[in-house]
């Protein structure tokens, strides 16, 4: 019987030459994350074992995101420990405001995560790197801690499901829109412990900003991990962004699917996901009432990178972000922000009404920049619509992708392009 | 492992890490500060109630959403002494194993056991007690290897003690 290319990304990391859903294996780690959030109990953990340091300095990478620039002075003793932790480390990949940037974006850009690779990190959207090829996971601080120390973690290994995709997609949908698609389709715990592979032709008419943006959202169907296969654009992008090695691992054709789903891409359309569930998905098409809203936010490590900014830029041009709405763009990372700024997307942005924010992970998950108070309505391309997620418990999050998030500042209520 | 018994705390499907300790209070790390804000957007009563020994229950995917180990720490320092569910997000499922919070996945118990029954939990076996009810159920016991890091109360002292 075959492997899944997680199945085969683990056993080369354990030393085995098989291994199968289920078994307990420990892996040799490429690369530990953390942040701002989780880094400082990892720190407080690592301090309490037995060890003079960590395993290697290049291979842990500290990104100060979500509550900075430091919002306050709580955040800031914790950007603190952390900045102190990576110095007396010398830990190379210590990303300073400035240099910072939403770690799910600023990773892939620094050529950090690769093909092939096994990375950990102290945060849930860490399936991001799938997009390129590497097995990656969400896991807490302990585990960061151990990674950190050891350069091991344990992991049970996954089965997996496959998602055959077929076609192109169609103007003004995109990657956020399948990956809504599917968690509605599979819902919130649908692919709970395993593996979501993305294969199919449909495959190479996803750019690679759509592909991180699918990767990333897997933990939203409970997934372990989301992978795709290694093509000529995810070489092509390893290329321009890293120096490190990379290894191209395919899935044998007897390997053992859980589940397999085949999606039309030309069949989807702009989707969004209702409060407070992900899953709580429908299309623009299934909407017939006004939803009027008080927010919009256009950012995160879901959808803050160039093509998203360039889709909204597209959506606002010469247009005005509709009377009594917010519009915040927060552009991902220092260098999506400099190439915003040298298309003129920054331009566009702030002449339709909007305001741009350096980045931060921020309002996403409730810490600042853009905390909604009680009976308000969010669209923003963030990855959860959880009760109280972006501020008051009875505040309420629509998830979407850039064009409809766009398009509803326009509109003020929730739409898509081709409705203004 | 000694028994867990107490009175139970009984939620839903997909609890997820934001309301278990909501984003606003993650600038602190303080386990006991952390738990004076343990469920309140679900459950504002939560902490004005739960006594040392009690135990929650849950229905599918419990912990889903942020890794924050926060959530876990939350829970144990509100003073939880186990955590029942239909099942546990795997990230969750990681943290309270490696934080030594007593975890057991039992559908059957998730879904009959009830607000304010009281519950015993003998991990050794596995065997979960409703003692309002009169029922017994008998939850999934853990791999040995997890077993291990439960026995040592955690990674951290299972790691210092390889």
């Amino acid at each position: 019987m075959g492997m899944t290319m997680t199945q085969k990304i683990l056993a080369a990391h354990a030393g085995l030459d098989k291994v199968e859903a289920g078994q307990l294996i420990e892996a040799d780690l490429d690369l530990v994350l953390g942040n701002d959030i989780t880094s400082p109990v990892a720190i407080k953990e690592m301090d309490k074992m037995k060890v003079e340091g960590v395993f290697d300095k290049d291979k842990i990478a500290l990104v100060p995101d979500h509550f900075v620039p430091n919002k306050d002075i709580k955040s800031a003793e914790h950007c603190k420990c952390v900045r102190e932790f990576a110095y007396r480390n010398q830990i190379t990949n210590y990303f300073e405001v400035g240099q910072m940037g939403i770690e799910h974006a600023l990773l892939p850009e620094k050529g950090l995560t690769v093909a092939g690779d096994v990375i950990i990190g102290a945060d849930s959207h860490t399936c991001t790197y799938g997009a390129l090829g590497a097995f990656s996971t969400g896991v807490g601080s302990t585990d960061m801690a151990a990674g950190m120390a050891t350069g091991k973690a344990w992991f049970k290994v996954p089965g997996a499901i496959k998602f055959e995709l077929t076609g192109s997609l169609p103007e003004w949908v995109s990657g956020k829109d399948l990956i809504l698609h599917i968690i509605g389709m599979i819902g919130v715990d649908g692919a709970l412990y395993k593996s979501m592979e993305f294969v199919g032709e449909g495959v190479k008419s996803l750019s690679m900003d759509d592909r991180f943006t699918i990767a990333n959202m897997a933990i939203e169907a409970g997934a372990k991990n989301g992978i795709f296969p290694v093509d000529e654009l995810a070489k092509a992008y390893m290329d321009e962004h890293s120096t490190k090695q990379y290894t191209v691992y395919e899935a044998d054709e007897d390997a053992i699917y859980d589940e397999v789903y085949t999606i039309d891409l030309n069949s989807l359309r702009p989707t969004i996901a209702f409060p407070h569930l992900p899953e709580n998905t429908k299309t623009i098409d299934e909407i017939t009432e006004d939803i009027k809203i008080d927010q919009v936010v256009i950012g995160s490590c879901t959808n803050g990178r160039i093509d998203d900014l360039r889709c909204a830029a597209k959506v606002l041009k010469d247009k005005k972000v509709a009377s009594g709405i917010r519009c915040i763009i927060i552009p991902a990372t220092q260098a999506i922000y400099l190439q915003a700024m040298e298309e003129g997307l920054l331009k566009t942005f702030i002449e339709a009404g909007a305001v741009v924010s350096t980045p931060t992970c921020g309002p996403c998950l409730g810490g600042y920049m853009g905390i909604l108070a009680a009976g308000e309505r969010c669209v923003a391309t963030t990855n959860r619509n959880f009760v109280g997620r972006m501020g008051h418990v009875d505040s309420e999050i629509y998830l979407a992708s850039p064009a409809v998030a766009a398009a509803s500042a326009v509109a003020g209520k929730i739409s898509c392009p081709c409705r203004l | 492992m000694e028994n867990a018994k107490g009175i139970v705390f009984k939620y839903g499907d997909n609890v997820d890490t934001d309301v278990i300790i909501p984003a606003r209070y993650l600038n602190s790390s303080d386990p006991a500060e952390l738990a004076t804000h343990c469920m309140e957007d679900i459950d504002k009563e939560f902490v004005k109630k739960v006594k040392i020994g009690d135990i929650m229950v849950a229905t599918k995917n419990f912990g889903c959403g942020s890794s924050r180990e926060h959530a876990p720490i939350a829970i144990k320092a509100s003073g939880i002494s186990c955590v029942i569910a239909d099942t546990f997000a795997r990230i969750f499922y990681r943290n309270a194993i490696n934080i030594g919070l007593p975890i057991i996945e039992c559908a059957d118990a998730a879904n009959e056991i009830e607000a304010g029954d009281e519950v015993e939990v003998d991990f050794d076996s596995g065997k979960i007690y409703d003692l309002t009810k009169g029922t017994e159920y008998q939850g999934q016991a853990f791999p040995p290897f997890m077993q291990k890091i439960i026995d040592a109360e955690g990674l951290v002292n299972y790691i210092n003690a390889k």
